[in-house]
C-alpha cells in the first residue's frame, strides 16, 4: 500500500507573542500514514496532536521538515486546493462547523466551493448524506439536532468533497456515549465500506482500540506505534505519558501484580470475559 | 425572554410558497409593502388583509408563531398608535380634556397606521419563515448581482448574512447559558434600577463575545478546510430558477398593485 501522508521531519513552533520566543510544538517528526488505513493518534494534553492534525491540510505550514499528502507538498500554495480537497478535516465542536442553516445546504458548502456543477453537487450530497445515515434529516436545521447528529453532518459535509482521507480532530469530545458511538460506527463504516483513510484523534481509549494502527505522541515525538494490542499491552509506558490503556487491559494489568499472569492484549470486553473465566478456572489454587 | 426571538428563523415546509423562487418572494415583498403605502382605504386595507391571510393560509406557518414574533413589537406599536391619536388633526372631536384632543381622524389614523405596520412586519415574517436562511441570501445575491460591476462585495456580504442567521439561534443559546452559569453564582438580572440591570448585563456580555469571537475563529477554519476561497468559481446545489408559479405570484402581485391603484383612484 502507498502512503496518502507522510510527515518527513517536520518542526514547528507557534510564533511567540511581542518578542517572547515561540512554543516549539515538533523539532524531528516523522509519520507515514498508509492508503486506506484507519489510524489512532493518542496522546495528552499538549503532546501536539491537533498541531500535526493541521498540517495535514496545510491549515499550518511546516517550520522545517515537509508533509506530503498523496505526493503533493502541502506547503505548495498551488496545490493548496488539491490538498484540502483530498484531506478533509472534521473538529471538535459540531457547532463551529455548520455553515448553513438546513442540513443539506450545509453538506453542499464543500462541493459548492470547488466549482461542481449542480447536478454533480447534488448527487454527492445525497449520497454523503445516507452514508453517514442522515439522510431524512436533509431538510432540518443543525441547530435543532442532537451532538452526534451534528457531527455526523459535519463528516457528510466532509465526505462530499469525496476526499481520500479524512482527519478527525477529537470529534466525540464533546458528545454524550450515544453520540459518540454513532460518531464511531460512521467513521468505521467509511473506512471500511469505502476504504477512506481515516486518522482520528482522540482521548478515549476504546475508540482508539477500534483502529488498526495507534500512535502515542509525547511532547511532540512518537512515543509509542503499532497495533492497538502492541501499544496497549505496554501499560507502564502508558502510564507514565499520564494516559491509560482500555480498562480490559488495566484489569488484567491489576489483577498481574496480584500473582496472575494474564497477557495484555484483551481489547473486547467479551474476549476479557472469557479470559478471565479460564484464568480463574485454571490459576486459582482450588477454584473450580 | 430569549426564545422569543424568532426574527429570522426559518419554518421548513413544503407549500407554494416555500417552493417558490427566493427572488419572486423578496420582489413580492416589495410588491406588498409597496401595495400596503399605497392603501388609503378600508376597503384597500381589507384587500390587502385577504392578500396576507390568504398567504398565511396557504403557507401553512402556524398562526401562533406568527403572533409570538410580533410581540416585541408591542411597545413599537403602541408608541406609534399614541403619537397618532394625539398629533392628528381633525375636525369630528370624540374627547377633550385637558389640552389633549382625541378627534374621529385621528382614531381613524392611529388604527390605521398600527394596522400598516402589522402587516408589514407579518409581511416579512412570512418571507423569512418560508424562505432559508441560504436560499434567502442567494436571492439576495442574484438580484443585487449587477451591483457587483460597481465593485459592491455581493458574495461576501451574503456569506456574512447568512452566517450571521445561522448563529443567531446557537448564540441565544449561548446567552440563556451564560445567563443560568451567572444566576447560579447569585447574579442578579431582574431588580434594581435602570442602570443596575445595565450593569448586570456586562458579565453576560463579556464571556458572549470571547465565545462568539473563538467561535468565528473555528469556523474560519472549517470553512477554509472545506476549500472556500470566496465567491469565484463557486457554483451552487441550488440554481435559482423561475418556474411557472413564479410567473403566476408575479401576476398576482401585478393584480394587487392594480386593484389598490385603481381603489385609490376611485378615492377608496
Amino acid at each position: 500500500m502507498s502512503e496518502i501522508i507522510s510527515v518527513e521531519h517536520l518542526a514547528y513552533s507557534y510564533p511567540g507573542v511581542d518578542d517572547t520566543p515561540g512554543v516549539a510544538v515538533f523539532e524531528d517528526m516523522n509519520l507515514k500514514v498508509e492508503e486506506g488505513s484507519f489510524v489512532a493518534v493518542l496522546g495528552g494534553n499538549g503532546c501536539g496532536k491537533s498541531t500535526l492534525a493541521k498540517h495535514f491540510n496545510s491549515i499550518l505550514l511546516p517550520c522545517g521538515g515537509r508533509v506530503m499528502v498523496c505526493g503533493m507538498d502541502t506547503a505548495d500554495e498551488e496545490r493548496l486546493i488539491a490538498v484540502r480537497r483530498n484531506v478533509g478535516m472534521v473538529f471538535q465542536n459540531p457547532d463551529n462547523q455548520i455553515v448553513a442553516n438546513v442540513v443539506e445546504e450545509d453538506v453542499a458548502f464543500g462541493p459548492e466551493n470547488l466549482g461542481i456543477s449542480s447536478a454533480e453537487i447534488r448527487r454527492r450530497v445525497d449520497n454523503a448524506l445516507r452514508q453517514v445515515g442522515m439522510n431524512e434529516f436533509a431538510q432540518h436545521a443543525p441547530h435543532l439536532l442532537s451532538g452526534g447528529q451534528k457531527q455526523r453532518i459535519a463528516i457528510a459535509g466532509i465526505i462530499a468533497m469525496e476526499p481520500k482521507c479524512i482527519v478527525l480532530d477529537e470529534p466525540t469530545a464533546m458528545l454524550d456515549p450515544r453520540g459518540r458511538r454513532e460518531v464511531i460506527d460512521t467513521v468505521m463504516k467509511l473506512n471500511r465500506e469505502k476504504g477512506i483513510t481515516v486518522v482520528l484523534i482522540t482521548h478515549h481509549m476504546d475508540e482508539a482500540a477500534k483502529a488498526q494502527r495507534v500512535v502515542v505522541l509525547h511532547e511532540g515525538k512518537v512515543a509509542a506505534d503499532g497495533t492497538p494490542k502492541e501499544v496497549f499491552s505496554q501499560v507502564e509506558l502508558l502510564h507514565s505519558l499520564g494516559l491509560a490503556a482500555p480498562e480490559t487491559v488495566e484489569l488484567c494489568w491489576e489483577l498481574n501484580k496480584q500473582g496472575f499472569s494474564l497477557p495484555l492484549d484483551r481489547l473486547g470486553e467479551e474476549e476479557c470475559a472469557r479470559l478471565l473465566y479460564d484464568a480463574v478456572k485454571t490459576q486459582c489454587p482450588g477454584g473450580n | 425572554m430569549l426564545k422569543d426571538i424568532t426574527l429570522g428563523q426559518y419554518f421548513p415546509g413544503n407549500s407554494v410558497i416555500h417552493r417558490l423562487d427566493p427572488r419572486t418572494k423578496l420582489i413580492m415583498l416589495v410588491v406588498y409593502i409597496v401595495a400596503l403605502f399605497l392603501a388609503v382605504s378600508w376597503v384597500s386595507y381589507g384587500v390587502m388583509l385577504l392578500f396576507l391571510i390568504g398567504s398565511i393560509k396557504i403557507s401553512a406557518i402556524p398562526l401562533k408563531s406568527i403572533v409570538r414574533g410580533m410581540k416585541p413589537l408591542v411597545m413599537i406599536l403602541v408608541f406609534t398608535g399614541v403619537l397618532n391619536l394625539f398629533f392628528t388633526e381633525g375636525e369630528t372631536v370624540l374627547l377633550e380634556f385637558w389640552v389633549i384632543t382625541i378627534t374621529k381622524e385621528a382614531l381613524v389614523r392611529a388604527f390605521f397606521m398600527v394596522i400598516r405596520i402589522l402587516m408589514l412586519v407579518c409581511g416579512t415574517f412570512l418571507l423569512t419563515y418560508t424562505t432559508s436562511p441560504i436560499s434567502l441570501t442567494d436571492g439576495l445575491e442574484s438580484l443585487m448581482g449587477p451591483l457587483k460591476k460597481l465593485h459592491v462585495p455581493v458574495h461576501e456580504l451574503s456569506m456574512m448574512m447568512c452566517i450571521a442567521l445561522r448563529f443567531i439561534p446557537t448564540l441565544i443559546e449561548e446567552t440563556d447559558k451564560i445567563m443560568s452559569a451567572q444566576k447560579a453564582r447569585g447574579a442578579d438580572f431582574e431588580s434594581g434600577s435602570l442602570i443596575d440591570k445595565a450593569k448586570a448585563l456586562i458579565p453576560i456580555l463579556v464571556p458572549l463575545f470571547i465565545s462568539a469571537f473563538r467561535r468565528a475563529d473555528e469556523l474560519a477554519t472549517a470553512m477554509e478546510c472545506r476549500c472556500y476561497q470566496g465567491g469565484d468559481g463557486r457554483t451552487k446545489m441550488k440554481l435559482l430558477r423561475y418556474r411557472l408559479w413564479d410567473y403566476e405570484t408575479f401576476g398576482v402581485g401585478a393584480a394587487l398593485i392594480a386593484v389598490v391603484c385603481v381603489l385609490r383612484s376611485f378615492g377608496l
